[in-house]
C-alpha cells in the first residue's frame, strides 16, 4: 500500500490503476479514555491534535466530531489567509500562523495549495489610508510584511477596478504580500491525516452531549458513542462553543452568528490575490478552478441556521459591482453560511477555563482559518504545558473583565458589529 | 447559410416559422423563433458544442433544461460577454452570438484534449498528493499552470453596460413551475380569489406537457396548456412570470427569483433591464418545479449524441428538431415507451430498445417489435465515436454482446424530484426506494411540493395535486374555492426501475459530466476514507461545477452507497445551496453601482458651495466641503493656509449642518442628560450650551458634542457627523429599554436644520448684520458658551456661541430649507471683513491647533482620561458606563494618552499613523509606545502639528521620540508638548 | 427574514438594527460587586441554540425597540412586543 505522497509513489499509482492509496485516516471506535479529548473535528481541533502529537509527543488523544471531519467553518470559508492585524495582541499570533502555513506542506506532505497572491485592501479617504498607515507600521514593527500603495500602484495592479465611475474612489491600498489563500479542506484533511499517522484517534459521528466534571474537574465527556474519559478536555466547537461550554456550567464572553460565503461559476482567473473593498462589505478572490470567491459582513443576529439571508447577498454583491463592474454578468453559484463565534472584541481566546482540566479555544469571529495552524500550535501548547504559548498570551478569557480587550475595530461588547 | 437539415417538417409546434439568423464559433446559421440556442444548434446538425472541464473532452447537447452540464457558450460579446451560459436555456435572437469556451485553437481540434492522456495521474485529489516539491515553486511554476487551465468561458473585460431593477411582490400563493401540477394549482387558487404569483424558468408555460405529446381532455397538451394559460391570464389576482426563476427560499416566506427581462433580445429596450431581482413575499408556497432526469453510467457516456431520454422528446416534440437521425434507448423505466414512440413518430429509426429491468412492461417490448426495433434485456457498456456517437455496444443480461451503430443514445436513469427550494431552509431529503428517489423531507413552512417534484411522476398525479394544493393553499389564507375538475388523461406508464450504478462500464465513466468525475474518481475517494457524502464531493468535485449535480449528484451518492454496502439512505445527500440556477451578480446587486453605490447626502448649500469651486470629501454618506481652492493657489495646502488664516485674523464660515442634532423634550429630559453623559447637564441653565462626553456601558468614549438648554424641558444635542444615528439608536435604547420611566422624547432633527459655524474675530460683525435687530448678540447678552432663538428676516431659528476653531465663534441654525439663503446671506455680509468659505480641511487644521478631540482620537478604544477628558467624568452620579470606566486597566496611567507633537526639526512633514518608538531604541513591537493620531500644517506656527495617543501622554512633555512611518518610509524625531498649540489659555474665544 | 413591527405592521429585517438578549438586566451601580456584574451584563451572553429574547431596533421606520422571540435555529419569530411595554412591566415586578 502507498502511504507518503511523492513523485515515485504517484507515478506508481497512476500505473497501477490508484489501487494502492492508504485510506487518509483510520476510522477507530473510541478508546475508554485517552490523555486529551478534543471536542470538534474541524480546523482548529485537527491542527490542535497534529501539533500534540508532534510538539508535545502526546498521541493518547482524541479528536471528537459529531459530523464529519472538517465539517464546520474549516470547509465553509472563503480561504484567505493573511496576518494584517493591528494590535499587539494579535499581530504576533497571526504572523506565526502565517509562518506556519508557509511550511504546512512540507510539515504535513499534504498539498494545501498555501498560495502567496498577496492580500490588497483598498482605502477611500483620507482618514482610511492613515489607519491602514498605522496598521502597516504596527506590522512592520512586528516583523511582518506590509506595503502603502498609491493610487498608481493599485490601478496597475488591478486596472479593472472601478476609478472614474466610484461612490467613494479609491485612492490607495495596503497591501501583504504574503497574505494569500488555502484551500480549505485539504487543511483539514492534511492535519488529520497527519495526526492520524502519529496515532490520534479522530471519532466521526460522535457528537459531544455532556462534559462529566467532578470536584471541579473534567474527567471526560458523554457522548453519542458512549463516555469517553480524559484527563483532558480540549473545546475547538466554533459556532457551538457556547454550547459546548454550557455542558460544564460556562457562560462565554461569545454569540454565534451567520457569515456567508459565496462562489461564483468558474471563469478564466482575472483576479490574482485578494482584493477588499474599503467602502462596502466585499472581498474577493479567484480560486484556482476559476470561481470567484467572496464575501461581506456576518448576517447581524444570533444564529445556529447555517444560512444566510438575502439583503446580504445583496450587500455583498452591491460591493462587488461598485468595486469590479466587469462582474455583472458573471454568475454567482452556491452562497451559504457558517457559524462564527462572535467575541465581545472580536478576537479568540485560547485559554484554560475556571474548571480545571477544560481548555477552551473559542471566539475566532470570521478570522478563524487564517489562525487555524497557530490556533493549534498554541492550543496545543497550552494543553500540554498548562501554560499560555507566547504568542497567544494575550488572547485570554479574563481580558472582558478586566478590561484588556483586543478591540480590533473599536466597537466595544457589540459582536455583530465586530 | 446553412439550412436546417434536421428540421422536422411534419410536427413544427413552433410558435411563428420566421427564421433567425445567427452564429456559433463564427458560423452562420438559421434558426427558428421558439428555439433555443440549442435546438437551433441541433437543427443545424450540430452536435459537438462544448470541450469538458478538466480532459477537454468533446461535448454536445444533453438537456433541454437548467440542468445543462456540457453545453456551456460564451453568449455575446465586448461589455456583453457572457460566459457559461447554458445553451439549453438561451432563447433565440436574430443575430444572436454565441461561441464554445475552454478549447484551444478551436472546438473540433482542441490541443489540450492531451490531459485525457494523463488521465490515471489526474485522478481526483492527485493535487493534495503532489506539487510540494521543491516548496516555494507552487506560486511560481505549478499553480500559474493550473491557473492558466482554470474556469471556462472568459467575463467580460469592461463594466456590465445594462441595468437591473429590483421589484418586490407580495402574493397568497406562489406556484413554482407551470407544469401540469403547478397550472392546476394556479388555477385553483386564482379562481378562489387568492393572489398568486405563478413563476416558470421557462419562456412557456407546460413544462413537460410543451416536450411530450400528450392528451388532455381529448386534445393535444400544448393547447390545454394554452387554455389554462388563457384563462389564468384573465384574472386580475393571478400574475404569471415566465422567465422567472425561483432561485431561493429565504426566511419568513421570502423567495429570491430572478426575472430575465431581456435576454431573449439582442440587448435590453431603452429604459428596459436586463434582468429584474423579485423578493417574492408569499403567505403560501407550492412547490411544482417538476423532476429532472438521470443520466446512465457506461463507458464515453459523455460523447456528444448521447442526450437524456425526456430531453430527446423535447427537441422532437417541442422544437421540431431531430436530435439524430438513428437512435438507440437505453432507459430503465416506462417512459421509454414513450421516447422509442416519438422518435419514430418523427421518422428517426430506433435500433434498439435496451432496459435492464429483467422484468419489462410488455408494453415496450410490444412497441419495438412494432417499430422494429430489438428489445434487450440488458445494458450500454460502452459509446463508440470521438466527437459524436457512432455506436453503441450492448451487452444483454444473456451474456452476448451487440454493437449497434446509431448516432443518439437516448438515455433515462429515472428521475430526480426538483426539490432543491424545500431543502434552503433546512429540510433534509428523505431516500424513496420505491421511486428510487430523494424526496423533499420537511419544506419550509407553509410550503406544499407536488408532482413529480414530491416524486409523483404520473401526469394524472400531478393534476390531482395541484388541484388540491392550490385549493388548500387558497383556503389556508381565507378564500373559498371548488377544486377545479380535471381532464381526462391519457393512459401512461409509470413503472420505475431501481437507481441502476453497477455497470460493466469499460472507458471512461463519468458521474459528473462538467467537473469530469468518473466512477474510478468515486471509487478512489472511497478507498482514501473519503465516503462520507460532502467529503465524496468535495475530494472528487462531484456535484460543484456550474449545475451543481443536478443530473449527477445521486449518481454519485448511489455509487458510493453500492461501494460501501450501505443503502442509499444511510448516506444521505449533500446540502443544495442556493441559488437554483446561477444568478448575475448585476442582478443582485441592482442600482447599486458606481456612483448609486450608496446615497449621497447633501446639504442644503451644497450648491452653492459646488459654485464656490469647492472640492468635496465623502464624511460617511455625506459629501462635505473640503476646501475651496482660488485660481493661482499652488495647492490645497495652500488654500487651507489661506482659509485658517482667513479665519484667525477675520472671519469665515463653514457648513456644519451634517453634525448629528437631536431634539429633546419632556419634564425628565435633564435627568435623563445626566445618566447618559459622563458629566452634568441638569445644572445647566436655560441658554446655555455645554460639550458633553458619552460612553459605552463598557466605559469607553463613544460620542462627543454639545447639548444646548433652550428650556427647562428642552434640550438640543448635536452629536459628531458620523455617530449620529448610532448616537439616536443608544438613546432611544436608554430611554425605551432601560428607562422606561423617564418623562423624554427624542427626535433625529439633523436634516431639517442648516448649520453654520462663523468663526474669527469679526464673526460678531458679520451676525450682527444678518440677525435681526431685536436679539442682542454682544458679548454681555450672548457670551460664550450662550444658545438661544434668534431670527434672520423672520425666519426663527437658533444661535450658539461655540468655537471649535479657538476664535470667537457661533453656530447659526435655520430650518433647513433656509441654508441655501443664509449662506449667502453670510457672505454678503461678511464680504468687507474678507469673510471666506472653509471647509473640513481648515476645520480640522484649527481643531488640532486647539488640540480637540475628533474622530481620530474617538476611536473607540479610547476612555475619557486617555483623552485627558478625566475631568469630565462626574464622581457624583452614575451614567452609562461609568462602573466600568473605573476597571484598573482602563484608569492605567500608563495607557497611552493625548498629547501634542511637532517635529523637532520644523521643516519636516508629520503624518498620521506614524507610530511612537523611544529614542535610540530599535524599531520593534517591543517599543511601540502609541501612534500619532492626527496631525496638521498650522499656517498660525508655520510648521507640522499632530496630535498622538502616547504611553504616558502628558506626563512626558518635553521627551523626543521617533515618529516612524516605515510604510511611508517616515523616520523623523518628534518632540512631545502640550495637546493645545493655540491660544492655550481661551482668550480669543472669550473675546 | 420578516419582523412583524407593532406599529408599521410586517418589516424586512433590513430595516431593523440588532442588539442581542433581552434578558440582560443593567445591574445595580451601588453594589458592593457592581464592578464584576456590569462585567457579566457587558461581556457574558447565554447564546442558546433555540428561542431567544432579543433586542431589535426598527432604525429604518418608527425607532422603537422591540422585544423579539425568534428561535435561533429556525428564525421562527413567536413574539414581538414594543421593549417600553416589557420593560415598564419588568420595572413593575421589579
Amino acid at each position: 500500500m502507498t502511504d507518503r505522497y511523492s513523485f515515485l509513489s504517484i507515478l506508481k499509482e497512476a500505473f497501477s490503476g490508484q489501487k494502492g492509496w492508504e485510506p487518509v485516516w483510520r476510522e477507530p471506535a473510541p478508546k475508554r479514555d485517552y490523555e486529551v479529548v478534543i471536542v470538534g473535528g474541524g480546523g482548529h481541533g485537527l491542527a490542535t491534535a497534529h501539533y500534540l502529537a508532534k510538539e508535545h509527543g502526546i498521541t493518547d488523544v482524541a479528536v471528537v466530531e459529531k459530523g464529519y471531519l472538517g465539517s464546520g467553518n474549516v470547509g465553509r470559508n472563503t480561504t484567505i489567509v493573511r496576518s494584517n492585524y493591528l494590535l499587539d495582541g494579535n499581530i504576533p499570533f497571526y504572523e506565526l500562523s502565517m509562518k506556519l502555513w508557509e511550511g504546512l506542506e512540507q510539515d504535513l506532505n499534504y498539498n494545501a495549495m498555501v498560495s502567496q497572491r498577496g492580500v490588497l485592501n483598498l482605502f477611500h479617504s483620507d482618514a482610511q489610508r492613515d489607519a491602514y498607515a498605522r496598521r502597516g507600521n504596527a506590522m512592520r514593527l512586528n516583523g511582518v510584511d506590509a506595503e502603502l500603495l498609491d493610487q498608481a500602484a493599485v490601478k496597475k495592479m488591478l486596472p479593472f477596478l472601478d476609478y472614474d465611475n466610484a461612490r467613494f474612489p479609491i485612492q490607495g491600498g495596503l497591501i501583504q504580500r504574503r497574505g494569500g489563500t488555502v484551500r480549505h479542506d485539504a487543511v483539514a484533511w492534511g492535519y488529520a491525516r497527519a495526526a492520524d499517522r502519529r496515532g490520534v484517534d479522530l471519532i466521526q459521528n460522535c457528537e459531544v452531549t455532556g462534559i462529566t466534571v467532578e470536584g471541579g474537574r473534567a474527567i471526560g465527556v458523554e457522548t453519542t458513542r458512549g463516555f469517553i474519559g480524559a484527563k483532558k478536555v480540549a473545546l475547538a466547537a466554533a459556532g457551538n462553543s457556547s454550547r459546548v461550554a454550557a455542558m460544564a456550567g460556562l457562560r462565554l464572553p461569545i454569540e454565534s452568528h451567520v457569515l456567508q460565503a459565496f462562489v461564483s461559476e468558474g471563469i478564466k482567473p482575472f483576479i490574482d490575490g485578494v482584493v477588499t473593498f474599503g467602502a462596502g462589505h466585499f472581498y474577493i478572490s479567484q480560486s484556482d478552478k476559476g470561481g470567484l470567491v467572496f464575501g461581506g459582513d456576518i448576517d447581524g443576529y444570533n444564529s445556529y441556521a447555517q444560512r444566510g439571508n438575502l439583503p446580504t447577498i445583496e450587500d455583498v454583491c452591491e460591493g462587488g459591482m461598485a468595486l469590479m463592474p466587469r462582474i455583472g454578468r458573471v454568475r454567482l453559484l452556491r452562497h451559504w453560511g457558517g457559524l462564527m463565534d462572535m467575541s465581545m472584541d472580536g478576537s479568540p481566546i485560547i485559554d484554560r477555563t475556571p474548571v480545571d482540566g477544560l481548555y477552551l479555544n473559542a471566539g475566532w469571529c470570521y478570522g478563524g482559518f487564517k489562525a487555524t495552524p497557530a490556533s493549534g500550535f498554541c492550543f496545543a501548547h497550552l494543553i500540554a504545558r498548562d501554560e499560555p504559548h507566547p504568542d497567544a498570551a494575550a488572547l485570554r478569557l479574563d481580558r472582558f473583565a478586566r478590561g484588556t480587550l483586543i478591540d480590533e475595530k473599536g466597537v466595544g461588547a457589540q459582536p455583530n458589529l465586530h | 447559410m446553412a439550412e436546417q437539415p434536421f428540421r422536422l417538417k411534419q410536427t413544427g409546434r413552433l410558435g411563428t416559422e420566421k427564421p433567425l439568423a445567427f452564429t456559433f464559433d463564427g458560423k452562420r446559421y438559421e434558426g427558428m423563433a421558439g428555439d433555443t440556442l440549442a435546438s437551433a444548434l441541433l437543427a443545424n446538425g450540430v452536435q459537438l458544442v462544448g470541450r469538458s472541464f478538466k480532459y477537454h473532452r468533446p461535448r454536445g447537447i444533453f438537456s433541454a433544461g437548467s440542468e445543462e452540464p456540457n453545453a456551456l457558450v460564451e453568449l455575446r460579446s465586448g461589455a456583453r460577454r457572457e460566459p457559461n451560459t447554458r445553451a439549453t436555456m438561451i432563447e433565440l435572437y436574430d443575430g444572436l452570438d454565441a461561441r464554445s469556451q475552454n478549447r484551444w485553437p478551436s472546438l473540433s481540434l482542441d490541443l489540450l484534449a492531451v490531459n485525457s492522456l494523463a488521465a490515471p495521474i489526474l485522478s481526483a485529489g492527485f493535487y493534495y498528493k503532489t506539487f510540494m516539491w521543491p516548496s516555494q515553486f507552487w506560486e511560481k511554476v505549478y499553480e500559474p499552470l493550473i491557473r492558466r487551465a482554470a474556469g471556462l468561458g472568459r467575463a467580460a473585460q469592461e463594466a456590465d453596460p445594462d441595468h437591473y431593477e429590483k421589484a418586490t411582490a407580495f402574493c397568497d400563493v406562489l406556484v413554482i413551475g407551470a407544469g401540469p401540477a403547478g397550472l392546476m394549482a394556479a388555477l385553483a387558487a386564482g379562481r378562489a380569489g387568492a393572489r398568486v404569483i405563478l413563476a416558470e424558468e421557462d419562456f412557456r408555460l407546460g413544462g413537460r406537457l410543451l416536450g411530450d405529446r400528450r392528451r388532455l381532455d381529448g386534445q393535444p397538451s400544448p393547447q390545454w396548456v394554452a387554455q389554462i394559460e388563457a384563462e389564468l391570464d384573465e384574472m386580475p389576482n393571478v400574475r404569471i412570470m415566465t422567465r422567472t426563476t425561483v432561485f431561493g427560499a429565504y426566511d419568513g416566506g421570502v423567495y429570491g427569483a430572478l426575472e430575465r427581462v431581456s435576454d431573449h433580445l439582442p440587448e435590453p429596450l431603452p429604459f428596459t433591464p436586463r434582468q429584474r431581482l423579485w423578493h417574492i413575499i408569499a403567505r403560501r408556497t407550492v412547490l411544482a418545479a417538476g423532476a429532472i432526469e438521470r443520466p446512465l453510467l457506461f463507458g464515453n457516456n459523455d460523447r456528444p449524441g448521447v442526450m437524456l431520454a425526456g430531453a430527446v422528446r423535447t427537441y422532437l416534440n417541442r422544437h421540431a428538431v431531430a436530435p439524430g437521425g438513428r437512435a438507440i434507448v437505453f432507459a430503465t423505466n416506462d417512459d421509454a415507451a414513450r421516447t422509442v414512440a416519438d422518435l419514430t413518430a418523427a421518422g428517426i429509426a430506433v435500433v434498439a430498445l435496451v432496459d435492464p429491468r429483467p422484468r419489462p412492461p410488455s408494453s415496450s417490448i410490444d412497441l419495438a417489435d412494432r417499430v422494429g426495433a430489438a428489445f434487450v434485456t440488458g445494458i450500454i457498456s460502452r459509446a463508440i465515436g470521438l466527437r459524436q456517437v457512432e455506436a453503441a455496444v450492448v451487452e444483454t443480461d444473456r451474456g452476448r454482446t451487440i454493437v449497434y451503430d446509431c448516432d443518439l443514445i437516448a438515455v433515462s436513469g429515472g428521475w430526480n424530484p426538483s426539490i432543491h427550494l424545500s431543502t434552503h431552509l433546512g429540510g433534509k431529503p428523505v431516500w424513496n426506494e420505491d421511486r428510487a428517489a430523494f424526496l423533499p423531507g420537511t419544506p419550509p413552512p407553509g410550503t406544499t411540493v407536488i408532482g413529480a417534484a414530491a416524486g409523483d411522476f404520473a401526469l394524472r398525479d400531478c393534476l390531482a395535486e395541484g388541484a388540491r394544493a392550490g385549493l388548500d393553499a387558497a383556503e389556508g389564507e381565507g378564500f373559498d374555492g371548488d377544486e377545479p375538475a380535471l381532464p381526462e388523461v391519457d393512459p401512461e406508464g409509470t413503472g420505475i426501475g431501481p437507481l441502476l450504478t453497477t455497470t460493466a462500464a469499460r472507458g471512461k465513466t463519468f458521474v459528473d459530466l462538467q467537473n469530469d468525475v468518473t466512477v474510478k474518481d468515486v471509487e478512489l475517494a472511497n478507498r482514501e476514507g473519503f465516503h462520507a457524502v460532502e467529503h465524496l464531493k468535495r475530494y472528487t468535485t462531484l456535484g460543484m461545477a456550474t449545475d451543481q449535480g443536478k443530473t449527477a449528484n445521486v449518481l454519485g451518492l448511489a455509487l458510493m452507497a453500492e461501494l460501501t454496502g450501505k443503502p442509499i439512505a444511510a448516506i444521505g445527500t449533500t446540502t443544495a445551496r442556493p441559488p437554483f440556477t446561477p444568478v448575475a451578480i448585476g442582478a443582485l446587486a441592482g442600482h447599486h453601482r458606481g456612483r448609486d453605490f450608496r446615497p449621497t447626502r447633501l446639504t442644503p448649500s451644497h450648491d452653492w458651495a459646488a459654485r464656490q469651486g469647492a472640492v468635496f470629501v465623502e464624511a460617511g454618506q455625506w459629501l462635505r466641503a473640503q476646501y475651496f481652492p482660488r485660481p493661482g493657489e499652488a495647492d490645497w495646502l495652500a488654500t487651507v493656509n489661506r482659509e485658517v488664516n482667513a479665519v484667525r485674523t477675520s472671519v469665515g464660515v463653514c457648513d456644519v449642518s451634517t453634525l448629528g442634532k437631536i431634539d429633546i423634550q419632556g419634564a425628565d429630559a435633564a435627568t435623563f442628560l445626566d445618566r447618559v453623559y459622563t458629566n452634568t447637564f441638569s445644572t445647566l441653565p436655560v441658554g446655555k450650551a455645554r460639550y458633553g462626553l458619552m460612553l459605552r456601558e463598557d466605559g469607553f468614549v463613544m460620542d462627543d458634542g454639545t447639548t444646548a438648554r433652550l428650556a427647562d424641558d428642552h434640550f438640543f444635542m448635536t452629536t459628531t457627523t458620523a455617530n449620529a444615528a448610532k448616537v439616536m439608536q443608544h438613546l432611544e435604547f436608554c430611554h425605551q429599554w432601560l428607562w422606561p420611566e423617564l418623562d423624554v422624547a427624542l427626535v433625529s432633527v439633523t436634516e431639517a436644520w442648516s448649520q453654520y459655524a462663523v468663526s474669527g474675530p469679526k464673526s460678531r460683525d458679520v451676525l450682527r448684520t444678518v440677525i435681526d435687530p431685536e436679539h442682542d448678540i454682544s458679548d454681555a447678552a450672548f457670551p460664550y458658551m450662550a444658545a438661544g432663538a434668534i431670527s434672520v428676516g423672520g425666519i426663527p431659528g437658533r444661535l450658539f456661541r461655540l468655537s471649535f476653531s479657538g476664535e470667537l465663534a457661533y453656530e447659526i441654525a435655520l430650518p433647513a430649507s433656509y441654508g441655501n439663503a443664509l449662506i449667502q446671506a453670510l457672505m454678503e455680509a461678511g464680504a468687507p471683513f474678507g469673510i471666506v468659505p472653509y471647509g473640513t480641511e481648515a476645520l480640522g487644521v484649527m481643531r488640532v491647533e486647539k488640540g480637540h478631540v475628533a474622530g481620530n482620537e474617538l476611536n473607540g478604544t479610547t476612555t475619557a482620561h486617555d483623552l485627558g477628558l478625566g475631568r469630565m467624568v462626574s464622581a457624583k452620579k452614575d451614567f452609562i458606563g461609568r462602573t466600568l470606566a473605573n476597571r484598573a486597566a482602563l484608569i492605567d496611567t500608563n495607557r497611552p494618552r493625548l498629547a501634542g507633537f511637532r517635529p523637532v526639526d520644523r521643516t519636516e512633514r508629520l503624518r498620521a499613523g506614524a507610530h511612537f518608538i523611544q529614542l535610540d531604541t530599535e524599531a520593534v513591537a517591543a517599543n511601540d509606545q502609541g501612534y500619532m493620531t492626527s496631525v496638521a500644517f498650522s499656517p498660525t506656527l508655520g510648521h507640522w502639528i499632530g496630535l498622538g495617543l502616547i504611553s504616558g501622554g502628558e506626563k512626558r512633555i518635553g521627551e523626543i521620540v521617533r515618529a516612524y512611518d516605515p510604510v511611508r518610509n517616515g523616520d523623523i524625531a518628534v518632540e512631545i508638548v502640550a495637546p493645545v498649540f493655540v491660544d492655550p489659555e481661551g482668550v480669543k474665544l472669550r473675546g | 427574514m420578516r419582523i412583524p413591527c407593532p406599529s408599521c405592521g410586517e418589516r424586512g429585517h433590513e430595516e431593523f438594527a440588532y442588539l442581542g438578549d433581552a434578558s440582560l438586566v443593567r445591574p445595580d451601580p451601588t453594589a458592593p460587586d457592581a464592578e464584576a456584574r456590569f462585567a457579566d451584563y457587558v461581556y457574558l451572553r447565554d447564546n442558546p441554540a433555540g428561542a431567544l429574547r432579543e433586542l431589535w431596533y426598527h432604525a429604518a421606520g418608527c425607532h422603537a425597540w422591540l422585544v423579539v422571540t425568534r428561535d435561533t435555529r429556525t428564525h421562527e419569530i413567536s413574539g414581538v412586543e414594543p421593549a417600553k411595554a416589557a420593560a415598564l412591566r419588568r420595572q413593575e415586578a421589579g
